[in-house]
């Protein structure tokens, strides 16, 4: 899944840096966008293909809020020996409720996300992972979540 | 925040445009004739769910790796409770902060209740972020650690409807 840097030119620059939230809603959206990043619109419609194509971008849309839409998620850590990771990792990564899954450097070795459309649903999902694999799992519920304005620099 | 109520045709918006917007020069105009409903509403109920944050925002989803953000280390602090949202609210503003939370400790395993998501080009880059984070906590945090990603096992997003 990682892949290399991309090389970008200043343009693509431009837009990674200017569009990463701000898309307007109106009829044409990519013509005010590309005014206000001194392109036009057929421009900026053909360099967010490219940069997608090339992996540069994941996604160009909306950003839904799981949350407020009425699902569950969950992050939760299981600390594994190094001669169980690779069976247990593949068993959890199996689970269709499971939507994001790390190794990480620490006791607590595998982080993962448990997501569904209610916390019921989660937390079978978590029992039966238990269950079928021995370990425990630690379950790290948000509690709260702080306003963050992520724009990483391109 | 509670869920929202959504109708059927909030739905439909929702699985229409949650892999991407079309790439072309009325996308909303685009997405209304995909769902059968007229474009101004397809408007109207966006600006609605970006007002109550069933929407975050819309523009492009980078991919960190190939923007060179390989260091991606997830910072865990133990801040004393009755500071934790003030000082969870200011390393949220930070700008190399994707993430941040407040979540339970879990003893004797886990001191820690807040996570704050670090991404840099080295591990370097993201030990410094730390430790302007540490000097924003100051004497509030007790103890703090950073369990750098050794890998991604599964990415798949959240699917929605």
């Amino acid at each position: 899944m990682p892949v290399q840097p991309v090389p970008l030119d200043e343009v693509e620059r431009r837009i990674l840096n200017g569009l990463q939230g701000g898309f307007p809603i109106c009829e044409r959206p990519f013509q005010e966008a590309a005014n206000a990043l001194g392109l036009d619109e057929v421009e900026l419609i053909e360099r967010i293909e490219r940069l997608i194509k090339a992996g540069v971008l994941t996604r160009f849309g909306p950003l839904f809020n799981a949350d407020r839409l009425g699902g569950a998620n969950v992050l939760a850590a299981m600390s594994l020996p190094q001669t169980d990771f690779d069976r247990v990792a593949a068993f959890v990564n199996a689970q269709p409720e499971i939507a994001h899954n790390y190794r990480r450097e620490h006791h607590f070795n595998l982080w993962f996300v448990g997501a569904a459309e209610t916390p019921e649903k989660v937390e079978s999902t978590f029992s039966y992972i238990e269950l079928v694999s021995g370990y425990p799992i630690y379950r790290f519920p948000k509690e709260r979540e702080f306003f963050v304005e992520l724009k990483l620099k391109a | 925040m509670a869920p929202l109520a959504l109708d059927p045709i909030d739905l439909a918006l929702i699985s229409a445009t949650q892999s991407g917007l079309p790439l072309v020069p009325r996308p909303y105009h685009s997405v209304a004739e995909k769902i059968g409903i007229p474009a101004e509403e397809v408007m109207a109920r966006l600006t609605s769910m970006l007002e109550n944050g069933a929407i975050r925002r819309i523009g492009l989803v980078p991919n960190h790796y190939a923007l060179g953000y390989r260091a991606n280390g997830m910072s865990v602090w133990d801040v004393a409770d009755d500071r934790v949202d003030e000082l969870g609210e200011r390393i949220g503003h930070l700008n190399f902060v994707s993430h941040c939370y407040r979540r339970p400790r879990c003893p004797p395993h886990w001191p820690y209740n807040l996570f704050a998501m670090l991404h840099g080009k080295s591990r370097e880059e993201v030990t410094a972020y730390a430790e302007e984070i540490r000097v924003l906590l100051g004497k509030a945090s007790r103890a703090s650690d950073i369990l750098y990603s050794q890998g991604i096992l599964k990415k798949t997003g959240l699917r929605i409807t």
